[in-house]
């Protein structure tokens, strides 16, 4: 094993994983965002909405994740998309997420639904009360696991954006196999920071998730 | 240590678990074509005693013998594996939640150890299904899923996959008590065939009459030792001790 | 430039021709992953401390680390070593195990939850461990992950498409041949997004069917 290498190129790596964290830290939040719409969408009153939900959750993930970026990235200019490779990164990932997101808090308000519902307006609340005040704090606690593992994998699927040249951790090691003809090197490099990465944001859901159990 | 006289020969039996000592120095003889019933209340040591026989509760002290060879002996442990598989063979055992094997057909089920353990071919694998499966009444299921059977009829099938290795005792852990009361009595029915048959069984039991009427012998357990034994005439009728009657009074009274 | 849907037939062999080998690193990928989950589970679950920890470690860094690193790794570390491998077989390999790892995780946790009974019933007939397990522990397991397998392995094909870019003429990478001829990346990104989710759509529905068929002897 080469140390003196990999000694040499590791500042570029650890430039690379503030993209790699900053690149999740956007994706997390837009695909949450996607994730509540795209979940109150599922669970409308209205057919269409519903219809709207179901077909953002299906294509989405249905199709791969690298092609949505090609699409978004090289095809969108066709139809009047300019966007940066990072920001094409950020919207295209996010949405992505979102779809797989809708998913977990639509899960976890369903579990939560059945009788909580029912008993809540037995007691006269209106079904948005119902929702604010019974149904959503509850569910809000189930979710935080499982939205720990759709974060999980969203923060390996930031590596795609690599393939449209945002220089973060995948990209960078890209880069340096091919100038070094070292691969084990830096895959050691590039895997040890995403597993620092992966391992304090799974210490983090896990606080996160007593956190909110014991309330 | 004496040779062995008797066809099951259980001497100073002892087991702990950690401090606890579920079994205390108990010893027992069965004959050949003899049926012994256990009865106890939970954690009395009957089922733990019953699992030592065939080892899957290993005793902590003393010996099990059948039918001239010690089951529980000291050998290095790939051979005692090798040792205990065979000894295995030839005692049968049904539980109280039957453990069939959920992704085998009832005819699979039966067939699977003597396949895998006596090399038959498929075809008298397929026999050996058919005249068990047979014994027990459950012959138009014998293609049959557990997921598709009754409980009763499940016990059967476990009764029949026991039978097919054609074992030379066999042990009953509470064999209907997970059962619905009308579901029992078809098991009870397989149970008393096989007693004409002369098959020899131990049988752990919280139901007496069922034990009245088909037991030569019925032992009594509480806290890790037997506290009477005898035949069912004699133990059920006239118990000479306190605990014997305690127990006796509050399951026939609970059973009527 | 607008869009132009009208080119496509022109291109449509190159296409599907790529969606042949999605299809068929898809399906060998799969066969890979699912055997080598129920051999890795094995060994985590049941092989000697010092096979078991150093194994532990892999899975970790599998799971730990994106796929897209790991094919850089299996492929241009197989040449480091000396072993030319072609593209495709490379992005069978590492596909393979990547999942395989995350079969592991599944089915160590199904064998585990599989009755002691059943281990208890096999023994009481004679088996031995060794027999128990793979006549009667592991099938039940393995019908138990079925469900989760099937949906790994739809995460697999869509996974797939990493594997253009280390150079397998899969779908995406023949799409982005095409591309570079026609410089038409909107409409054939989105013939390729096309045909992976029909492919996706029948795997569904295979996993419904299997689901079914095996509901019965679970």
């Amino acid at each position: 094993m080469d140390i003196d290498l990999m000694l040499k190129v590791y500042p570029f790596f650890l430039e690379a994983a503030w993209v790699t964290i900053l690149l999740s830290v956007l994706t997390a939040i837009l695909g949450l965002i996607c994730g509540t719409l795209g979940a109150a969408a599922r669970l409308s009153r209205f057919a269409l909405f519903r219809f709207l939900g179901a077909a953002y959750v299906s294509v989405f993930r249905g199709t791969p994740a690298l092609i949505q970026l090609f699409i978004l990235y090289l095809g969108g200019p066709q139809i009047g998309i300019q966007l940066d490779a990072f920001e094409a990164g950020v919207i295209g990932l996010g949405i992505n997420a979102g779809a797989y997101m809708t998913e977990t808090i639509r899960g976890a308000i369903i579990a939560i639904d059945k009788g909580q519902r029912e008993a809540a307006r037995t007691l006269g609340l209106s079904s948005w009360q119902a929702t604010y005040k019974v149904i959503l704090p509850q569910a809000a606690r189930l979710m935080v696991r499982p939205l720990g593992v759709n974060l999980n994998m969203l923060i390996k699927a930031t590596a795609l954006v690599a393939a449209i040249a945002v220089v973060e951790l995948t990209y960078t090691a890209q880069r340096y196999i091919g100038s070094t003809y070292k691969p084990f090197e830096m895959f050691l490099l590039a895997g040890i920071l995403y597993m620092i990465i992966i391992y304090v944001t799974g210490r983090g859901v896990a606080w996160l998730d007593r956190k909110v159990q014991i309330t | 240590m004496t040779e062995q006289t008797h066809f099951v020969e259980i001497r100073h039996a002892q087991k702990s678990f950690g401090t606890l000592e579920v079994l205390k120095d108990i010893s027992l003889n069965v004959e050949r074509g003899q049926i012994v019933g256990i009865i106890g209340s939970s954690g009395s040591g009957k089922s733990t005693l019953l699992r030592a026989i065939n080892d899957l509760d290993p005793l902590t002290g003393g010996e099990i013998w059948l039918d001239g060879v010690q089951v529980n002996k000291t050998l290095p442990h790939r051979q005692y594996e090798i040792h205990i598989n065979e000894m295995r063979q030839h005692v049968g055992m049904v539980f109280q939640h039957f453990n069939l094997f959920p992704h085998m057909t009832a005819r699979e089920n039966v067939t699977m150890a003597p396949k895998l353990l006596k090399s038959l071919y498929q075809a008298e694998a397929d026999k050996l299904a058919e005249e068990q499966l047979d014994k027990v009444g459950m012959l138009e299921r014998i293609d049959y899923y557990p997921s598709q059977l009754s409980g009763g009829q499940k016990q059967r099938v476990a009764i029949a996959r026991a039978l097919a290795m054609q074992p030379k005792l066999m042990l009953f852990d509470e064999a209907t008590s997970a059962l619905d009361p009308e579901l029992v009595e078809e098991v009870n029915m397989v149970m008393k065939k096989l007693a004409e048959e002369h098959m020899t069984m131990i049988i752990v039991t919280h139901e007496m009459d069922f034990a009245a009427s088909v037991c030569d012998r019925v032992l009594f357990m509480d806290k890790g030792v037997v506290v009477e034994e005898g035949p069912p005439s004699v133990l059920f009728k006239k118990p000479t001790q306190d605990r014997t009657r305690a127990f006796l009074r509050k399951h026939i009274e609970g059973a009527s | 430039m607008g869009l132009d849907f009208s080119i496509i037939p022109k291109y449509v062999d190159i296409i599907l021709l790529g969606v042949g080998w999605t299809v068929g690193i898809t399906v060998a990928a799969a066969l890979l992953s699912f055997v080598g989950g129920i051999i890795f589970a094995v060994i985590a679950l049941y092989a000697p401390w010092l096979v078991r920890q150093p194994f532990r470690l892999i899975e970790w860094v599998f799971m730990g680390t994106p796929l897209l690193l790991q094919l850089f790794l299996i492929y241009f570390g197989l040449v480091q070593i000396g072993i030319d491998l072609p593209a495709f077989v490379a992005g069978i390999i590492g596909l393979g195990l990547h999942f395989a790892v995350y079969n592991s995780e599944l089915i160590q946790t199904a064998i585990l939850a599989v009755d002691k009974g059943q281990m208890e019933a096999a023994r009481t007939l004679g088996c031995s461990r060794g027999q128990a397990l793979r006549k009667v522990v592991i099938p039940q397991a393995v019908r138990a992950v079925i469900p989760p397998i099937g949906n790994n392995m739809i995460a697999l094909l869509k996974d797939s498409a990493l594997v253009s870019v280390i150079g397998v003429s899969e779908l995406t990478l023949s799409a982005q041949r095409v591309i570079g001829k026609t410089y038409r990346p909107f409409e054939f990104y989105l013939l390729a997004a096309a045909f992976y989710y029909v492919i996706n759509l029948c795997m569904e529905w295979v996993q419904r069917k299997i689901e079914r068929r095996i509901s019965i002897s679970r």
